[in-house]
């Protein structure tokens, strides 16, 4: 399947502005991980008077829209104060570079979220935001799904309206995902996201993953493994294998 | 733009051969007649394809009637696997495949298990093989037919199929390849590899898109799977393709013309690139590396970036190839193939197929080998993924990532 890149999105990938990483930085974040097959990380100097980020570097693991967003993010962000950054829109991205395919929307999402969870660091470290001891509530549980994508659709599965509901009982979490018409054969894959995303949580030991098809039988896949205790001990941002 | 391109994805599809071009196009103009019309344009083209399906047949060892055109080697399959199982008597609900099957297989079966059959996906070892072993255990009497691939689309693994069709062949179940990729490039012949049925077409040896075949040896009943006028034997309504039949024939001669000789060509090509390119620090070769690995093919991993972009940048540079990774295919999720082997889904995305033809040349593999190293270091000098911390590997931190770092 070709996918179909614009001028912009070509530009920024083969010409990517602010490529490394900033020396003594006042912050730095890195959101995806490399299982999923796309990461990026970035560093920020931010002046503490005028809230503007002066400077902002991008390293990036990922695919050619992967590289161009996070190019376009640190473009767009430089010179802006963190305030106006933290009301950035992923779509302002994709819109600046001429429009994404669909499946790849994903991408400015990720490099969105990268630059306003560095800017949450300097945040800590200056005083001015407290480090989110993350609750395991059905609320918090939804934003960390809202990072897993329907591999069909490129969107992700909480705005597809697929997690059906989730329970909490103590450090187990239990979820129901419908598959609604997505191809089944995409059941395995989002199962092992939707685990990988919630065992990063530290106040969760063990994952209950049910995915159901769209007549609500429960798909033959997830039968053997639904189960699977946490093992690792990953911290950060999906920063754990698989 | 680069100057010249360097084609190296010959196991997506093959340039046509002007030859073959020209052995087809008489049967777009001149002798456009449908085989099925009894008048002489008719018999024409009936002639054209009878000759067709002979020397078709006789390079896979088949009789002529054994052989079913159908519009591609993913027909083929389905054809097989979907004809094989509604023929099957009732209490026949169990069939065989593996893990590292093209979609084509995959998803028949899939529909087979919609509709009440069960299916069992083999595993394979690290370089791709089923056992013989494992298929006799997976055996059970409901089996009715075990589909294995010949040769592997992306990591070119080239089964013994002759070890798999005795196990078939003794407990009495229809033995299905997909040959798609192995014909015309590894020896196949299905009366001594026992195969009941196999899938082949015409684009991936230099002939048109459009047209494949099915060989269903004699006595194996299977159904057909559309309806509609009794062509090819019964089995496969719809007007034939004439001029693609024309055309899948004639590749085919001239493929088998030399075969030996283009087989070895394409194997020196083959390892002069993957010796060249495992000389590339965190690099690994995917498949085997002997005479069981099709003469087509080469499946790198480099570590720590990402396949699509790899994909990108060597297009840019006039370098076709093709990826294993989640973010090169319209969905985003890595090869089965590449997971089935036990690689890691990082490394998975970071896989490159290479594939040859007999026009490729040992001057293009030293040129794309130079655009490889390029790629691979450009990407590598910014990416996020950091040996020891985002995978357990060696030389944790201590490898390039560290160096690039100092230097920024």
């Amino acid at each position: 399947m070709a996918i179909k890149y614009t001028q912009a999105v070509i530009e920024h990938f083969t010409h990517p502005q602010n490529v490394g990483e900033l020396e003594n930085p006042d912050a730095s974040a890195t959101e995806g991980s490399p299982a999923c097959g796309d990461m990026v990380t970035f560093t920020i100097k931010v002046n503490p008077d005028t809230h503007v980020i002066e400077d902002v570097k991008f390293r990036s693991y990922g695919c050619a829209s992967n590289i161009a967003t996070a190019s376009m993010a640190t473009v767009l962000s430089k010179g802006k104060t963190i305030e106006e950054v933290k009301n950035f829109h992923p779509k302002v991205i994709a819109e600046k570079l001429g429009g994404l395919p669909a499946i790849k929307m994903h991408c400015s999402v990720l490099a969105v979220n990268g630059l306003k969870a560095a800017i949450k660091q300097w945040e800590i470290a200056h005083g001015l935001a407290e480090e989110e001891e993350i609750v395991c509530n059905e609320q918090t549980i939804r934003q960390l799904l809202k990072g897993v994508i329907n591999p069909e659709t490129g969107r992700s599965i909480v705005s597809m309206g697929m997690v059906n509901y989730i329970q909490i009982d103590g450090g187990r979490v239990f979820v129901e995902i419908n598959m609604q018409d997505t191809d089944e054969m995409y059941a395995e894959n989002i199962r092992e996201e939707v685990e990988e995303k919630l065992q990063s949580m530290k106040c969760i030991q063990q994952v209950i993953v049910r995915i159901l098809d769209r007549n609500k039988f429960e798909l033959k896949e997830t039968n053997d493994a639904a189960v699977k205790e946490k093992s690792v001990e990953p911290s950060g941002n999906g920063a754990g294998g698989i | 733009m680069p100057e010249r391109l360097i084609y190296f994805d010959n196991n997506d599809t093959t340039p046509m051969l002007e030859p073959v071009l020209q052995a087809m196009l008489p049967y777009y103009t001149e002798h456009y007649g449908n085989p099925a019309s009894l008048h002489q344009l008719g018999l024409e083209a009936e002639e054209a394809v009878s000759q067709a399906r002979t020397t078709i047949a006789g390079f896979l060892g088949a009789k002529p009637e054994e052989l079913i055109f159908t519009g591609s080697a993913t027909e083929a399959n389905n054809l097989a696997i979907l004809g094989a199982a509604y023929a099957a008597p009732d209490h026949k609900r169990h069939l065989i495949t593996s893990k590292i099957e093209h979609s084509a297989v995959l998803n028949p079966m899939k529909r087979l298990e919609k509709e009440g059959f069960r299916v069992t996906y083999l595993d394979v070892d690290g370089q791709g093989f089923v056992s013989p072993d494992n298929l006799k255990k997976a055996m059970t009497p409901e089996t009715l037919l075990v589909s294995i691939v010949h040769g592997n689309h992306e990591i070119g693994t080239v089964q013994d199929l002759k070890d798999l069709g005795a196990v078939c062949r003794e407990r009495g179940v229809l033995f299905h390849t997909d040959a798609a990729q192995s014909f015309s490039k590894v020896p196949l012949n299905v009366v001594e590899d026992l195969v009941d049925l196999a899938s082949i077409n015409a684009h991936k040896m230099h002939g048109p898109k459009g047209v494949g075949a099915l060989y269903v040896r004699s006595g194996v009943r299977i159904r057909k799977i559309l309806e509609g006028a009794p062509q090819e034997n019964n089995m496969r309504p719809g007007t034939e393709n004439v001029p693609a039949i024309v055309g899948f024939a004639e590749a085919a001669r001239i493929a088998f013309a030399n075969l030996a000789a283009d087989a070895r060509h394409m194997a020196t090509i083959r390892d002069r690139l993957i010796d060249q390119l495992l000389e590339i620090p965190h690099s690994h070769l995917n498949g085997p590396r002997d005479h069981r690995r099709l003469p087509s093919n080469a499946d790198i991993t480099f570590k720590y970036i990402e396949g699509e972009a790899i994909l990108m940048h060597l297009s840019m540079r006039g370098v076709c190839v093709s990826s294993g990774s989640a973010c090169s295919s319209k969905s985003l999720t890595p090869s089965n193939v590449l997971t089935a082997i036990g690689l890691k889904h990082e490394d998975a995305h970071g896989s490159i197929r290479f594939s040859f033809s007999k026009l490729n040349t040992a001057e293009e593999v030293d040129i794309a080998a130079q655009k490889v190293r390029e790629v691979v270091e450009l990407l590598r000098s910014m990416t996020a993924f950091v040996p020891g911390i985002h995978s357990e590997t060696e030389g944790a931190g201590e490898g390039f990532y560290k160096k690039k770092k100092d230097e920024f």
